[in-house]
Formats: structure tokens, sequence, C-alpha cells
């Protein structure tokens, strides 16, 4: 574990000294990044416009979905390097070349292709985040100001997890990334609105299934002082860092498993 | 970390161990528009050698024969579907990293260099990486310049070094550890001559002074002529051949020719078989023979019979006989179907 933090330091570094070197493209980018993530949520604030409430949430309120789920996101994306394209490594054969050095293999994955540029995500994320937890109306007590810390953090791993569960299926499968993104990027935005909105079925599935609910619906809830989606007892708010090392351990399995079975190239 | 871990080495001398190894690959074809078809191919088919310490040996094929599966089991990035396998007396896929420290591996059309950056920092995260220590990184690092004249290369961004230039710069990365090992996959492929001498050079070198243990594949004979003792030759997943360059010769049944030249035109020579004229131009004539036979025979019967002048025997080019060699296994035994 510390051996492969120690690689993903020395690799993501190196990732970041490459990006350096096309300092213009740097900047352009990262604005650019901050720019397209920030539409989704004027996409919120125009609908705001129209209506007062959204299933009878406010505009903070689900401003505080919206940041949670883009923070918790922009970090595991930060963090998971060049997961979602693997199967590209794998197809060029360059997957071949992190197998034969002494540090984890995963920790290579997860800091290759590592880029700054993607902070984007995260500082709009957090902006949002800070402006709706001033805004909505909260009844703050310890536990809370603890969860909401707790929640991104928690989110970010599910999400992680799910980045790796995803990598190691696109050892199998090499062609596998949009199955991922429909997770990945589908999930972040679904919850970026209030649970209410969905069916029942959808929601249960991202309860109990893909455990996705515990990013933030169910935390949120809490803080918010909402009724839990599907009716859950009070405690499952403070069970998401639960739920999330479930998900690592069980995405680090699966990791496992895709790679002693990787079949490389044909050369 | 530094110096020889103590690991147990099977037999004395025996540095890698193949022992009945095979990799079968489950391979899907689409039949129809939805019916798909399983069948196996056997990549690598039950081949079994050791190579002692330092030895210098050349694993050739032709496309697709198993080559890279090989290595790639003998590096870990393969399990292998059956046999036994050992490198230094590891078990290279299931203790890939252990093993990581003490093998280089150079890939021909991939590289381990950071596009990007200065040649210099693709060597300084080895550095870390392998836990190099300070003192043995900077005099290795030192000699594989020298050796691999790379001095005014270091501070240039990988991107800019020509085909030669990074492959040289590859093969360094792959031996800043000291490694025991060293397997490169066709580490010559689209150099120039002047780069392909270089490399090979630096091999022999390497191989001298450190007794470095090199296992290469390659379609460039020439490789195998200048840097290799000994050749195993792979087709079809099955090891045909292993043994010196030299001795290639006899068992692809390769003919050398003499070239006989007379005082007039002549019909073809009256020869034994299985010696034969295999071509007539005016006065000279070429007369094929079994390679493992004496020419002496041949020279004394044809002198006797016929006014020679002049006479010389030309040895079968190692390419030739290669791809005779090929040709005769796909006559006897067509593909290894499953």
């Amino acid at each position: 574990m510390l051996e492969g933090l120690r690689a993903y330091r020395m690799i993501a570094g190196m990732w970041v000294r490459s990006g350096m070197t096309y300092r213009v493209s740097f900047v352009v980018t990262l604005f650019g990044n901050l720019v397209m993530t920030g539409l989704d949520f004027v996409g919120i604030l125009l609908m705001f416009s129209q209506v007062d409430e959204l299933a009878g949430w406010s505009l903070p309120e689900v401003a505080f979905l919206y940041a949670a789920s883009v923070t918790s996101f922009g970090l595991a994306h930060l963090a998971s390097g060049s997961m979602q394209q693997l199967g590209s490594r794998i197809r060029d054969g360059s997957f071949d070349v992190l197998l034969v050095r002494p540090v984890p293999v995963l920790a290579q994955v997860g800091g290759d292709r590592f880029s700054l540029r993607r902070l984007g995500r995260l500082a709009q994320g957090g902006a949002v985040l800070g402006w709706a937890l001033v805004a909505a109306d909260i009844d703050w007590t310890v536990s809370k100001v603890l969860l909401v810390p707790l929640m991104v953090v928690s989110g970010a791993a599910i999400f992680v997890a799910v980045f790796v569960a995803g990598a190691a299926f696109q050892i199998y499968a090499q062609d596998a990334a949009e199955v991922q993104n429909a997770f990945t990027y589908g999930g972040t935005t679904m919850l970026q609105y209030p649970p209410a909105v969905f069916g029942k079925d959808l929601v249960r599935g991202v309860t109990f299934v893909l455990p996705l609910a515990f990013v933030n619906w169910v935390p949120a809830a809490h803080v918010l002082g909402r009724p839990y989606p599907l009716a859950l007892p009070g405690w499952v708010a403070f069970a998401s860092p639960l739920v999330a090392a479930g998900c690592c351990a069980l995405a680090g399995l699966a990791w496992r498993t895709g790679l002693r079975s990787y079949r490389s190239v044909g050369s | 970390m530094s110096g020889r871990m103590g690991t147990t080495e099977g037999s004395e001398g025996a540095f890698i161990e193949v022992d009945g190894v095979e990799k079968v690959f489950d391979v899907r074809r689409r039949k129809g528009l939805l019916r798909r078809e399983r069948h196996q191919v056997r990549a690598v088919d039950s081949i079994s050698f050791t190579v002692a310490r330092g030895e210098m040996v050349g694993y050739i094929g032709p496309n697709g024969a198993g080559k890279s599966t090989t290595i790639k089991m003998l590096t870990g990035i393969l399990t292998p579907s059956g046999g036994r396998l050992r490198v230094a007396g590891i078990d290279p896929s299931r203790e890939r990293t252990r093993l990581a420290h003490r093998i280089g591996v150079v890939f021909g059309q991939r590289t381990t260099l950071w596009w990007d950056l200065p040649l210099i920092d693709s060597y300084k995260l080895m550095h870390r990486m392998y836990r190099i220590p300070d003192a043995r990184y900077r005099e290795n690092l030192a000699r594989l310049v020298e050796l691999l004249d790379l001095g005014d290369l270091l501070e240039v961004p990988v991107r800019q070094l020509s085909l030669g230039q990074r492959m040289r710069g590859d093969i360094a990365a792959a031996l800043l550890h000291d490694p025991e090992v060293l397997y490169l996959d066709e580490p010559t492929i689209g150099l120039d001559v002047v780069s392909k001498t270089r490399v090979r050079e630096f091999l022999r070198q390497v191989n001298a002074e450190r007794a470095t243990t090199v296992l290469l594949t390659t379609h460039d004979l020439q490789d195998i002529e200048q840097v290799c003792s000994r050749v195993m030759v792979i087709d079809h997943g099955r090891l045909v051949y292993d043994g010196a360059l030299a001795g290639l010769h006899e068992v692809g049944e390769g003919e050398r020719t003499l070239v006989v030249d007379l005082e007039r035109e002549f019909p073809p020579v009256e020869v034994p078989a299985p010696a034969r004229v295999v071509r007539v131009d005016g006065p000279r004539q070429w007369v094929a023979f079994p390679a493992s036979e004496p020419a002496a025979g041949l020279v004394t019967r044809i002198a006797e019979r016929y006014p020679l002048v002049d006479l010389s025997v030309r040895e079968p080019d190692i390419e030739a006989v290669i791809a005779q060699m090929y040709a005769e296994r796909a006559g006897r035994a067509p593909t290894q179907s499953s």
C-alpha cells in the first residue's frame, strides 16, 4: 500500500512535469475545464429561473447535491489517471511496459496521465459547495459539520472504486470504456438531482446494487434534514465510509482478477 | 535492497529454466451475425530450454511463432497455461514485482521513456523507482552514457530523439538497476545500419563486462550472427532448433554450393546424387551439395573428369537456411490445428 502510494506520487509527478511543458495548452484547457463543467450548473440555474423548487428541493439544496457530486467525482477523476482509457493503453501495447516495473500496476495506472487540468472540475464543484453550504437553510450540528467532508471523501472513494472496476473490466473487453462512462459520468449527472425526480427502481438500483446513493443522496438528506430516499434507517447517513470501503475492496478484487487474466497483444 | 537477494536457484548455472511451458489463448471468432465460434490457439506449445548465467541467446521465428509470448511469460506479463518457468529461481507471473528488480526489458516498439521530458528525467525516475543506491546509479549512468554515446542527449526531450537515439536511451534505462538478465524484443527494428551496429557492439560489451544474460528476439539474422553464441528457432509455438549458430546449417538441411570454373563450356557436370548442378553459365557451373558433407570428394570427382581451372565453396546464408526450415516444417506438418 505504501509502496503503491510512493509509486503513484512518482508517476503522477512525472506527468505533471510533462503537462507543464505545454504551458499555454495547460492554461487554456484548465480554464476550458472550469467553464465546461460549470455549464452543468448554469443549466440548473436556468431551470430554477422558471421554477421555485424541484421535487420540493430549493435551489441551494439542489446546488448542495450538485456540488457534492461534482466535487467527489472531481477528486476521483483527478486520482484515477488513465483508468478510463485503459483499453487504449492495452490495445497499443504500452500496458506491458507498466507490468515489468517493480511497483504496483494499479498505482501506475492511477498516476498515468495525471493531469492538473482536472482541477478545473474540482475547483468549480468546491466553489458551488461553499455557496450552497452558506445559502441553504441548514440546522447545523457537530455531526453534520463532520459529515460534509466525510461525504465528499467517501463519495470520491466510491467513484474511484467504479473507475477501478471499469479498468478491470477493460482488461477483458478493451472497448468497454463507454460502458464505464455510463456509470461514472452518467452517475455523477444523476446524483446532481434529488432522488425523488427518478423512478423508484432506479433509486433502489443505485442504493443497493451500485451504491452511488451513498456519494451524496443519503448523507445530504441527513445534512439538509430531508427524508431519506427509500425510507432507510437514520444511521445510514454515516454509512458512506463503510460503503466506500466495501466498494474499494470489491474493485481491488476485480482488478486482481482482471490482471491475472491479462492477455496482452500479439507482438 | 542492493545486490543479490538470497534466492535459491534451481540447477547449477541454469538462470532461466523453461520446462514444458505452454500458452493457450481462447479465441472467439465471429461467425455470421451473432454466432461466435470459440477455439483455442496454442501460441507456445510445450517449450523447454535452459539458459545459463551470462549466455547470449537469439530467439528467432516468423511472425506469430510465439517469440513475444515466450518473452512475456519470462517477464511475468503473461501467465503460462502449463509447464514450469523459473527466472533466477523466481516464478515470474506469481512474483512479477520482485522479479522486476532483477530483469531489464526493452520492447523495440514501445518506450519506457517519458515522451515530453528530457531523457535524464526518465533515468532519475528509474533511480527512485528501483531504489538504486546513489553511488551505484551515478556509476552505472556514467558508464552507460559513455558506451551508448548519450552525453549530448540527456537534456533533450525524448520526443525529439531519433529512433536510434531513443532505442539507445531505452536500453540504458533497462540497465541502470544492474539487471542480471536483459530481454530485448526486436531491439534493432527500424534502425539504420550504423545504429544497429552500435547496439550490437554495446550488447557484446555489457555481456563481457557484467556477465549479463541476454535474450533477444529479432527478425534480423545479423543481430544473431554478431551478438549471440546460441540461437533458438521457434515455429508454430514449438522449438525447432536450439544450439550454436553454425549448427543451424546441418539441422536446416542446408546446402553448400561448389562453384567450378572449367576450361570451356560443358553440359552440366555429372555428380553423384544428392549433389546436383543448379546453374550453368558459360564455363562456370554451380553444384549444390548437402552442407553436412565434405566438399573434397566432389572436387576430386569433378577434377578427374573435367578440366578444372578454379573453384570456390559458398556457405549457405543463414536466412536461406531458416526459410527452408520453415518451408519444410510447413510442408511436413500443416498448421497446428486445435
